[in-house]
């Protein structure tokens, strides 16, 4: 069962491989004319004014930690789908009690606005 | 490749090789069978960009590409041929090491699903006991990829519309995880051939091939290919790679075969997302006769993954883009708690002590319900969204407006 | 003819290379001036902790390792890094005052480590694990039957995480 992953890992070689020939033939084929314009960052035919810096709203950061959480509530679920079958009543009631405080966090994100904007 | 990798070590053995060879054997088996895939995938690469042009093309009124080769085929090796003579611009001060990793790591993943995809009844790279949960694992590698690239390039609106993609990214992962939950559950298993095989349909001893369980789970399906369409940045979610906006989202610093990377990535992951909606949801290989004869199956896999990839094109043709704030809040809003509520009827209504069939009545009863609860969640936004939009004033005339002529006031 | 040392199976090979990556990434966390490379490095060494729970035989926990770790907790640590300003403006300094402690207590702490993984009684390998699908519905079992107080304590784990969440959205307005 472990040689499975042997050939997972063959696998990811060479889905490491291919591409970085790709972009080697790439860069040996094309011309090589560095151009200070050419190298300039785009700006819609602009010259950049100021440091690259972006305000970055924590909308961001919050999206990443709800979507972590559920997604740490997906890993669990999974082997218990696996197991479904042979559950008895009292583990299913432990099962959805679970999805169910799950589901009581995300309305409760939902009223507090943590969901808005974005 | 369960099968003939041991085919093949047999042979490998019976051409004389010592017994401690047997690893060497199986190394070289797998290696083969890897690269085969591969190429198979790159080819396969070729054909859907083809296809995506010319269903794009004909929906909008067009012909499309039919120059180069008969019917244009040969255009994406031309396209090729192109990005490949093109320089290889770096911008000044963009992070060299993180530049160059981000189109490698955006074809990582996708090429690394090709493991577990079952396109015929013994034929699989492996069959993992954890095949669901490799898929959407390497999801998740696709978003440090976006991340990644959108940083390195040192440029304001790349990294904006890099954040905006992994946003995105984020949020529609979680309904499609949990939409692949369901068949799982229903199977009780997360290999792909066993999911497949789950999924027969057996009148007396001969197997019809149609249990197929989008029949048993059309919500999930539903959610599955929405949320596929956010994953794969189509439309209607392709916001950051619009042609008419931000220019090209986070690529718009790469040239040349870093940008055929991305790409490719981009197509092949749409595929692949439409193979694992055929596999999970369509029956895999399953169809009438597929166990007799052994052509029938990829046959039908093919078939099927092909329909499924041209639904996305046709959606992609058809549809208007959303709003990056409408796209969140549908997915957290409306996706996640449907298929939660959806996860636990199923949940509940598995254990209950009825007979089998009207357990199976049940949970498509579940799933149509919450069709109908996202269709009215939908219609209701809609409105809401065009109650916005109305005019303030009705005009004397139309003259030097944009309306339709037969459209006053509403 | 003098004795050969045993050849390394190919899973030895497999893990020192594994092991090997995980290490450099941790470096690279650690050496790295660029604030940035440091977060890859930190996604390179969870890849590597991953393949290790694989060449482990827990799949299940290597698969959510990647799941987890590399897709959620490096886009959250990356999004954290660029919500302070010192990540754009170049480099951070790798000394700082307390560096002649902090290699003290580091080298303390190799010693601890090493001692105490001499002292633990590690179990032999047994035979390869065959039935893998069996193992993972005994977890799905487990979590709910045997495990099920600290499955529904971890639900509300999750749910006070939630909540915390929300408190830094208030903060930030």
């Amino acid at each position: 069962m472990l040689s499975q992953y042997g050939f997972i890992l063959i696998l990811s070689g060479i889905a490491m491989i291919i591409p970085v020939a790709a972009i080697t033939i790439g860069h040996l084929l094309g011309p090589r004319r560095p151009d200070p314009i050419k190298n300039a960052t785009y700006e819609s035919g602009v010259e950049t004014i100021g440091d690259t810096w972006v305000q970055f709203r924590a909308q961001y950061y919050l999206i990443a930690l709800i979507f972590l959480i559920f997604d740490v509530e997906v890993i669990f679920l999974y082997p218990i789908a696996i197991a479904y079958q042979n559950l008895s009543l009292f583990s299913v009631m432990a099962a959805v009690t679970f999805v169910l405080i799950l589901l009581l966090g995300l309305f409760l994100e939902w009223r507090k606005g943590a969901l808005e904007w974005k | 490749m369960m099968t003939w990798s041991d085919i093949l070590t047999d042979v490998q053995m019976r051409l004389g090789a010592p017994p401690e060879l047997e690893p060497l054997a199986r190394a070289i088996a797998y290696f083969i069978g890897a690269f085969m895939l591969v190429n198979g995938a790159l080819v396969l690469a070729l054909i859907l960009i083809w296809v995506t042009r010319k269903v794009v093309s004909r929906i909008q009124d067009r012909i499309g590409p039919n120059r180069i080769g008969p019917y244009g085929l040969f255009q994406t090796v031309a396209d090729v041929l192109k990005l490949l003579s093109k320089e290889d611009i770096r911008p000044d001060n963009a992070d060299q090491i993180a530049y160059v990793l981000a189109p490698i790591l955006s074809v990582f993943p996708v090429l690394m699903t090709l493991a577990v995809i079952t396109f015929a009844p013994g034929f699989v790279g492996v069959d993992l006991n954890i095949g669901v949960l490799y898929l959407v694992a390497l999801g998740s590698i696709g978003i440090m990829a976006a991340l990644m690239a959108g940083w390195s390039s040192n440029n304001k609106y790349a990294l904006l519309a890099g954040f905006r993609v992994v946003a995105q990214l984020l949020a529609y992962e979680i309904p499609m995880v949990l939409a692949m939950l369901a068949p799982v559950m229903l199977a009780g298993t997360m290999r792909t051939q066993e999911i497949a095989r789950a999924q027969a349909l057996y009148l007396g001893p001969i197997n019809l091939g149609l249990g197929w369980f989008v029949f048993l789970l059309p919500g999930a399906f539903i959610i599955y290919f929405i949320s596929a369409l956010a994953e794969a940045e189509q439309t209607p979610f392709d916001l950051l790679e619009a042609e008419s906006e931000l220019i090209a989202g986070f690529h718009i610093e790469y040239s040349g075969m870093k940008f055929a990377m991305f790409f490719l990535a981009q197509f092949l992951n749409a595929f692949f997302l439409g193979a694992i909606a055929v596999m999970l949801f369509l029956g895999s290989w399953q169809g009438p006769f597929a166990d007799q004869i052994p052509l029938l199956g990829p046959f039908y896999f093919l078939v099927k993954t092909f329909l499924v990839y041209g639904a996305i094109q046709w959606v992609r043709g058809t549809f208007p883009r959303l709003r990056i704030d409408q796209m969140m809040s549908f997915a957290w809003k409306v996706l996640v708690p449907l298929v939660l509520s959806l996860i636990l009827a199923q949940m509940i209504i598995m254990k209950l002590p009825i007979p089998t069939w009207i357990g199976y009545l049940l949970i498509l009863v579940a799933n149509i319900g919450v069709v109908a609860l996202m269709l009215r969640l939908m219609t209701r936004y809609l409105k809401q969204e065009s109650v916005g939009t109305k005019r303030s004033f009705t005009p004397k005339s139309l003259i030097g407006t944009m309306a339709p002529v037969n459209q006053v006031g509403d | 003819m003098p004795e050969l040392p045993a050849l390394p199976s190919i899973l030895e090979l497999v893990f020192l290379a594994v092991a090997l990556l995980t290490a450099v990434g941790a470096l690279v966390v650690v050496l790295s001036p660029n604030l940035f490379h440091s977060a890859l490095g930190l996604a390179a060494t969870f890849f590597g902790v991953a393949a290790v729970y694989i060449t482990a035989e827990a799949e299940f926990v290597g698969v959510s390792q990647v799941l987890v770790y590399v897709g959620a907790i490096s886009t959250l640590i990356a999004f954290a890094i660029m919500l302070t300003r010192g990540m754009m403006y170049g480099t951070t300094s790798q000394r700082n005052r307390q560096s002649g402690t902090a290699a003290m207590i580091a080298a303390l702490m190799f010693v601890v480590l090493t001692a105490l993984m001499n002292a633990i009684p590690w179990p032999k390998a047994g035979e390869p694990i065959t039935d893998g699908e069996a193992i993972i519905a005994r977890l799905g079992s487990m979590f709910v039957n045997e495990y099920v107080v600290p499955f529904v304590l971890l639900a509300l784990l999750l749910l006070v995480a939630l909540a915390g969440a929300i408190v830094l959205a208030r903060d930030r307005k």
